[in-house]
């Protein structure tokens, strides 16, 4: 009992929460609680807002909008498929060029081509490039990137008219700017999780395929790309989704022209640069059908977002 | 029989010494030195990125532009001091909102009732919106601001901002908070702290360098986005007011692209270099602190 009462006496921090502190802990749970809500409500109030303004658009137009190929305000007839058509295929292209060049610089990063250091040098400068305002890379593109494609886009157009993805000249933007700059944008993306997916081999992998008397990219080609597949898989869909959502560059540089074609030298539009380049000016009704627009765009990148998501948690890659 | 083996391998012992010319070594030394080649190609941009900012934008950085107000159509000289002021007040209304809402998210995320079923939709959700095309930011705080308020102002281009920064610090944040050591949190427990002082005391300070790691990369990428505030904030020629049309940086860029002034473009380069090394000082702030961190 005495040593009881010394305890109590004697200056020690630790001591049982008084009402106070139980009443302020629950408080904060309360707090922290309603923020966790807070974050799921802003997605369905985001959800709702822009979904509820497309409603009488597809109430007037119904979903022809979906196939319809014309976009005039004065006759008010709309249709946002050269957009959908434009954003997929810059998307694609970017994510073929980006794709290609992210995973090949991944593999120089992990395979043990560099010492040390320079690898660390070469991963901030990859990782730089993601860092750069999409705007900046536009008025990039506009006065450097152009003027130097051009010549060679000439060239493809005179000699190689033949094959479809050539047969117009570039007179300025068009889709392969926009491309070129969009796979820019999306090879630190691609990189990054390619990296993490090839370092989440075991070591031990490599040094079976090594032991066994590989070449180094025998054990590259044939061991380490197809056991980091699904991570590259992943890396690969989660950079198509940030090429879909991309507006700034393609604003600048795809041309805002409402066609489709399958030349790379033709201008196009997307569906980010519609509603960049509309909406400031729009009326009413234009409103009502670039909030759809942005419904569609909404709905591509979430499925896309999603795939990539659920792909890299079935690989385990720890992001 | 194993005697045959060690017979026939005396006869044709193979040539140990590496073979340049054998089709496998040939294989590795060129696709080696495509991947070199395709890893310098890459750093390319970047670099002609900077050197043109450097010398265009260089050009014409003189302390004018930071102070003045931007030019009209066919004027010289001018700035845009008026667009770094907007610039910064919304990233601060942007941080001001989704700073704490990230982190108070993110403490019942990591901490308080991490499995809860709540916190995995929460925890989905804040994938989604990290996942939102920065556009759509722009086209809801367009539906839920402006059309509200009745007039573009420097709140909806903040609150749009935020929207695109409260994934990020919140994920950021949950990952910090986690990455606390274990044996800590219980000792702050067995001290007698209710939960809500073990984290306050104990758990949220050591997390806070990893924390603001998250934020200042959160508020990089803020910095540099236009599309949410080309019809949130849209632009003005005139000093900030935050209830009417406000100027930024990066919606500057992209108006004065498009115009056919050569003093108007040459005012993009210089913005642009400017907004840059903002958000290049950022980054490097960022990891400076990620790299301080001891847990």
């Amino acid at each position: 009992m005495a040593e009881y009462n010394s305890l109590q006496q004697s200056q020690s921090i630790s001591k049982p929460p008084t009402a106070g502190d139980m009443f302020a802990n629950k408080a904060f749970r309360v707090l922290t609680l309603a923020f966790t809500w807070g974050i799921v409500l802003l997605l369905a109030y985001i959800l709702y807002k822009i979904g509820g303004k497309a409603i009488p658009a597809v109430k007037e137009y119904g979903l022809g909008l979906l196939v319809g190929t014309t976009w005039d305000v004065n006759a008010r007839t709309f249709g946002i498929l050269p957009e959908i058509w434009g954003t997929l295929y810059s998307s694609l292209l970017a994510l073929v060029l980006g794709g290609f060049f992210g995973v090949s610089i991944a593999i120089f990063l992990t395979q043990n081509f560099l010492p040390r250091s320079l690898e660390t040098i070469l991963r901030s400068i990859i990782e730089l490039l993601a860092a750069i305002p999409s705007v900046v890379y536009g008025l990039w593109g506009i006065f450097v990137l152009i003027p130097i494609i051009r010549p060679v886009a000439d060239f493809f157009n005179t000699h190689f008219s033949w094959i479809p993805f050539f047969y117009t000249s570039l007179s300025g933007p068009g889709m392969f700017p926009a491309a070129l700059v969009l796979s820019i944008m999306i090879l630190p993306t691609v990189a990054a999780i390619s990296q993490d997916a090839f370092r989440a081999i075991p070591q031990k992998t490599k040094e079976a395929a090594f032991g066994m008397g590989t070449t180094r990219w025998e054990a590259i080609l044939r061991v380490m790309l197809p056991t980091a597949a699904g991570g590259i898989f992943g890396a690969l869909v989660l950079g198509l989704g940030r090429a879909l959502g991309e507006t700034m560059a393609l604003a600048m540089l795809v041309g805002n022209s409402n066609q489709i074609s399958l030349s790379v030298f033709a201008p196009a539009n997307t569906l980010a640069a519609l509603l960049a380049l509309n909406f400031p000016e729009a009326g009413d009704t234009e409103i009502a059908v670039l909030m759809f627009a942005a419904c569609v765009l909404l709905l591509i990148t979430l499925l896309v977002n999603m795939l990539g998501a659920l792909i890299i948690n079935k690989t385990g890659i720890k992001r | 029989m194993s005697e045959q083996v060690s017979q026939n391998n005396e006869r044709h012992l193979p040539n140990l010494e590496r073979q340049p010319f054998e089709p496998r070594a040939l294989q590795s030394i060129i696709l080696s030195t495509l991947t070199t080649c395709m890893a310098i190609i890459a750093c390319i941009p970047l670099f002609s990125v900077l050197i043109m900012l450097l010398y265009r934008g260089g050009k014409r950085i003189t302390f004018e532009v930071f102070y003045a107000l931007p030019p009209t159509a066919f004027d010289l000289g001018g700035g845009f001091g008026n667009a770094i002021l907007g610039t910064l007040f919304m990233v601060a209304i942007a941080s001001l909102i989704s700073v704490p809402f990230g982190i108070l998210a993110a403490i019942y995320l990591a901490e308080l009732a991490p499995d809860s079923r709540i916190a995995t939709i929460a925890r989905f959700c804040a994938k989604v919106l990290s996942g939102l095309p920065s556009i759509l930011a722009g086209v809801f705080a367009y539906a839920a601001v402006v059309l509200v308020m009745g007039s573009y102002s420097a709140w909806a281009g903040g609150i749009a901002l935020a929207i695109l920064m409260v994934p990020t610090v919140m994920l950021t944040a949950e990952e910090a908070i986690k990455m606390v050591p274990r044996p800590m949190k219980e000792a702050a427990a067995g001290m007698g702290c209710t939960p809500a002082q073990a984290m306050l005391k104990i758990t949220l300070p050591v997390a806070v360098p990893a924390i603001i790691t998250g934020v200042v990369l959160a508020v990089a990428r803020a910095a540099g986005e236009t599309a949410p505030l080309l019809f949130t904030a849209l632009f003005s020629d005139y000093w900030l007011r935050p209830n009417e049309p406000t100027a930024s940086l990066a919606v500057l860029i992209y108006n004065y692209s498009g115009m056919p002034f050569p003093n108007q473009i040459e005012l993009a380069w210089a913005a642009s270099l400017v907004l840059v090394l903002l958000v290049f000082i950022l980054n490097l702030i960022s990891r400076a602190i990620g790299r301080r961190k001891t847990v």
